[in-house]
């Protein structure tokens, strides 16, 4: 390992200058509105936490963590997802609040990259919780509220596809009968290698009906009229249960005025693993990658002992920026350049433009070195030099 | 428009040979265009021609919807995209290959490679501690000239190995080329895509009954 420059920074982790910060700040503003017209209350956890509990809980590869050291030589991660702690949260502190809750977060969540540039270690997600709820209308809800919260960033071209985990896991059980070896058919999944989970399906001892059930969960992608064929693969009572519920999801959906965004995907699986049942993801057309993503983690809650239906979605915030509109113009502020004897004056003038919320910078003459570049940056400048202003000759 | 990478070199012509099988109207100075980007309008699509092992990082970025690589080119990157169908071209396979078969003496051998990463995970599969040298090509020459005891290599006839007194010493895996999808693409131009690989699937398919005959 070579020394760093002075100006480098760790691998991964980025600078957010003016022009981005104002775009992601007007972004933010928006989002957190909307939430909390839904009754969403944003809340904070800490950026560190325990490896073993949250760390071990948020379902992030352990390679991607950071972890360190507490004096005491307990070990520490930076927190990778907000799901985790906000679950360790509603089972203490807020273990007394009566469920459904409805919780929102604004946080940076940190994920060890190593691959090359393009992928950030550190990023700012947006996103909401809905504890103690398994209703459909409840995966409803969080849905059309990422659609609006999109909706009113200012996206107009962007489309959701909805999976349901639970689903793809009691098919491969009914067909394969052990849970080992449906890990292995949703590895494949998982690792977007179709091509291999159809050979591997081929070279399994199974009738050609059941082949025929794993080959055709690969074609489980588009409107509402796939449900249908879905339940053709899964005729069981569990099977009738979960279509039920996405049927349910799909007219609540229309209700919200938001089924037009929306496709199922069953081939849809999440790096998530505490998911339990629907799954989703959000994707802008003129991005290469998932804009946000959430489901129902039944599971989660009970690894902090209070055990808890729920669901939620984060946004990437770096992702919505850059699919809004990445090359917005910066807009100025003006300035007001003053000599030392005219200062009472410049005050004045600054105070007043300020009140009315205009951006305004007080520079002394005396401290600029190149008065031409440095009133570029400025949409007006107004010069308050000499001794001949009012009053003051 | 669907963006289409596309290797250049030895999987091109057969590539775009199984496009046009597909259905494809692709214009004759399509192959030998010195072009990297060709748009054929009456498709809708563009073509972006890339080096072989870039054309998964093209797709995975999103600035490729779609692209053809090799298996190869997948197990070595590792990238986020979809491997949707078996295209059945450009076949060959992973292999190790060496002086000698015999086992190699000494603490740690050293293997010349193009496929790094390939490499370390088969030997790790095998409990075997080996030293990877990453080369850029010609690897055979690595084990006649003393800098490495094996390679790991695609070999296709084996003819190079032959000519220059190798031989395999070990199987890998079968490599072919696959077709695979941006991750984004493959649910928002999912119309345009399935039916793509509905047609390319028929040509493959088709090939395959063919062989079986």
């Amino acid at each position: 390992m070579t020394v760093p420059f002075v100006f480098e920074k760790p691998l991964g982790m980025r600078d957010t200058l003016p022009v981005l910060y104002d775009l992601k700040t007007n972004i933010r503003q928006k989002i957190q509105g909307v939430t909390e017209t839904w009754g969403y209350r944003f809340m904070n956890t800490p950026t560190l936490e325990y490896y073993e509990t949250v760390g071990d809980a948020s379902a992030i590869l352990d390679q991607q963590l950071f972890k360190l050291l507490d004096q005491r030589g307990k070990t520490l991660v930076l927190r990778p997802d907000m799901t985790a702690p906000i679950a360790r949260v509603a089972a203490s502190s807020l273990k007394h609040e009566p469920f459904p809750l409805r919780l929102a977060y604004d946080s940076n969540v940190f994920r060890a990259q190593e691959d090359e540039g393009g992928k950030p270690a550190e990023f700012e997600q947006i996103g909401v919780e809905l504890i103690g709820d398994g209703t459909a209308s409840a995966d409803a809800e969080v849905i059309a509220l990422m659609a609006e919260v999109l909706n009113k960033a200012g996206l107009e071209e962007y489309q959701i596809a909805i999976g349901h985990v639970g689903y793809i896991q009691e098919l491969f059980l009914s067909i394969v009968g052990n849970e080992e070896r449906a890990a292995t058919l949703r590895r494949f999944l998982y690792e977007k290698n179709y091509v291999g989970y159809r050979q591997h399906v081929r070279e399994m001892a199974l009738s050609s009906i059941d082949q025929k059930r794993l080959m055709d969960l690969l074609t489980l992608r588009g409107d509402g009229s796939k449900l249908g064929d879905a339940f053709e693969l899964l005729p069981t009572e569990k099977g009738e249960n979960v279509l039920r519920d996405l049927r349910t999801l799909l007219d609540t959906l229309e209700a919200y005025g938001v089924a037009h965004r929306v496709k199922f995907d069953f081939t849809l699986v999440s790096h998530m693993s505490y998911y339990t049942g629907v799954v989703f993801e959000g994707y802008a057309n003129n991005l290469g990658v998932p804009l946000s993503n959430g489901g129902r983690y039944d599971e989660l809650l009970s690894r902090f002992n209070r055990p808890a239906q729920a669901t939620g979605f984060g946004i990437r915030l770096d992702h919505l920026a850059e699919a809004l509109n990445p090359n917005r113009e910066e807009t100025l502020p003006s300035a007001i350049i003053f000599s030392p004897e005219r200062k009472q004056e410049a005050i004045e003038q600054v105070t007043d433009r300020r009140a009315i919320g205009e951006r305004v910078v007080m520079q002394e003459l005396s401290g600029v070195a190149d008065l031409d570049a440095f009133s570029e940056r400025f949409d007006d400048v107004v010069y308050l030099i000499g001794k001949n202003g009012k009053g003051t000759m | 428009m669907l963006t289409m990478a596309m290797p250049k070199g030895r999987i091109f012509e057969e590539a775009v040979g199984l496009l046009r099988r597909a259905g494809y109207k692709l214009p004759p100075e399509f192959d030998d265009s010195r072009k990297l980007i060709l748009e054929i309008e009456e498709e809708n699509l563009r073509f972006i021609l890339a080096k072989p092992m870039d054309v998964p990082t093209y797709v995975e970025h999103g600035v490729a919807d779609v692209g053809i690589a090799g298996k190869d080119v997948m197990l070595e990157e590792e990238r986020n995209v979809y491997e949707v169908l078996d295209l059945k071209i450009s076949d060959c396979y992973l292999a190790v290959a060496g002086i000698t078969d015999k086992p190699v003496a000494g603490v740690a051998p050293k293997i010349a490679t193009k496929y790094p990463n390939v490499a370390s995970n088969y030997f790790r599969q095998q409990g075997e501690q080996v030293e990877i040298i990453k080369l850029n090509g010609s690897i055979e020459l690595a084990p006649l000239i003393g800098l490495a005891d094996r390679i790991v290599d695609i070999v296709s006839t084996g003819r190079t190995l032959k000519e220059n007194g190798l031989m395999e010493t070990a199987f890998i895996e079968s490599i072919t080329s696959r077709f695979i999808v941006n991750p984004v693409s493959y649910r928002t131009k999912d119309r345009v895509i399935d039916d793509m690989v509905e047609r390319l699937a028929a040509v493959v398919e088709g090939v395959d009954d063919y062989e079986n005959r």
